[in-house]
């Protein structure tokens, strides 16, 4: 009974997920089709030409407006600091109708180049020298992605603290509460206890922070419309901040034996010392880089996976090749899904990991050979 | 006609590397669950760990490939 119940749920959630697939796919070729018919009369050069690598990098790539479906999209606020101060304006001033880049006439002529945005010369050039001194800090899609998920966590978790606090943690978790414990315990058994034991409550909400933020992430990154979709967590910038907690947070506690194993490390001879340390050394920033790679390198080689997969469609220039491509994509989706956990988890580990290794007492035991 | 580039071995060559450590994963976890069922759970998610640290680095070589092709 529950099994079949299971069942046709996971077949109605495979059929709406495969939908959107259609529609995203319907509704590109459509465009393609206008976009054709257009150019037609002038010249043939649209004709077959899909550049998949561009399209691809595009949307993996951060963006000043969230597109939402065919010719509609958020503009989003562009904030940049040049020498003449701060200043604001919202994105649709830099593209025409046609969502080609035109000029922006702020304090200084603002153009779209790549998804950067530049000072322009009179002539139509890129002032490369005055461009190097606009600060982009603005709200661009991943940062409204980061805003919805922190939003969506606090919601989550807040309510379900409240739930704690009304009826404490003796009696049943009901709710959302029923589906947010087992994964804290998860957490706290898998990752906080065999790798810093007694030490775990302290660095808990770090790493529940931490895996559920990234985890949120990776599933919102899945969602190929609108509240979902931003590659964020697929983001270096990102994942380097995220590398860069657990960094300090190693560096901060690390011990009076963390750092003699880094620096001068007992039970070797002398000159084997004076060679170890650089390495040891190199291994303290190592480690935070390949976090920051890990989760970076999945999450954009899931996206780019599926997104090729979706292109194969247009590739062949056939509806039939949607046949192979639509199963294929739910496929990698759902092993995305998986990925998405496991490398929260990874990231998480880790961290504890890393953690346990700077926070671990030493023991006072001689070798023994 | 064939179009390519040397990223495109990179990555391949990045693949089979993965394809060998994850296989070698596989193997031993397979193995110790066939002689030791009773922690078939523990050694699953260790398997995944470090299956999931082996696909780590070749990624790290997929994402050297895509910054080669430019």
């Amino acid at each position: 009974m529950s099994s079949n119940c299971l069942k046709s749920l996971l077949v109605a959630a495979f059929s709406v997920y495969m939908l959107f697939y259609c529609n995203a796919s319907f509704s590109q070729s459509a465009t393609n089709n206008g976009l054709t018919e257009q150019h037609h009369n002038t010249e043939q050069k649209e004709q077959g030409d899909f550049d998949v690598a561009a399209t691809i990098l595009d949307h993996i790539r951060d963006h000043h407006s969230w597109h939402l479906w065919g010719h509609t999209a958020i503009h989003l606020p562009v904030i940049l600091k040049t020498d003449k101060g701060f200043e604001a304006f919202s994105s649709s001033k830099l593209s025409d109708e046609h969502h080609q880049p035109v000029v922006y006439n702020g304090n200084y002529p603002y153009k779209l180049i790549e998804g950067k945005i530049k000072i322009m010369n009179a002539d139509g050039s890129v002032n490369a020298e005055a461009s190097k001194k606009v600060f982009d800090i603005s709200i661009t899609k991943n940062v409204v992605s980061m805003f919805i998920t922190v939003f969506l966590l606090i919601i989550v978790f807040l309510g379900v603290a409240r739930a704690y606090a009304k009826t404490g943690v003796t009696s049943a978790p009901k709710g959302f509460q029923s589906f947010i414990e087992p994964v804290i315990i998860f957490i706290r058994d898998e990752v906080g206890k065999p790798y810093l034991g007694h030490h775990a409550p302290r660095f808990m909400p770090f790493l529940l922070t931490i895996f559920f933020f990234i985890w949120i992430n990776n599933l919102l990154g899945l969602v190929p419309f609108f509240p979902g979709g931003a590659n964020l967590s697929g983001n270096i910038a990102f994942t380097f901040t995220l590398a860069l907690f657990t960094f300090v947070i190693v560096n901060i506690n690390g011990k009076k034996d963390y750092w003699k194993h880094i620096f001068w490390m007992p039970g070797l001879p002398t000159p084997m010392k004076i060679f170890l340390m650089p390495i040891e050394l190199l291994g303290v920033f190592i480690k935070p880089i390949s976090l920051t790679i890990r989760l970076f390198a999945n999450i954009t080689a899931g996206h780019i996976l599926v997104l090729s997969l979706v292109s194969l469609i247009f590739i062949f220039k056939a509806v039939a090749a949607s046949a192979m491509a639509v199963p294929f994509t739910v496929f990698i989706s759902v092993i995305e899904l998986l990925v998405g956990f496991i490398q929260a988890f990874i990231f998480a580990m880790l961290s504890a990991l890393y953690i346990g290794m700077a926070i671990e007492e030493h023991h006072e035991q001689d070798l023994v050979l | 006609m064939v179009v390519g580039s040397v990223a495109a071995i990179g990555a391949g060559l990045a693949a089979i590397g993965a394809g060998i450590g994850i296989g070698q994963i596989g193997k031993g976890a397979v193995e110790g669950i066939a002689r030791q069922p009773e922690a078939a759970n523990e050694i699953r998610t260790n398997m995944i760990v470090a299956a999931a640290l082996v696909e780590a680095v070749s990624l790290f070589a997929v994402v050297v490939a895509l910054l080669g092709n430019g």
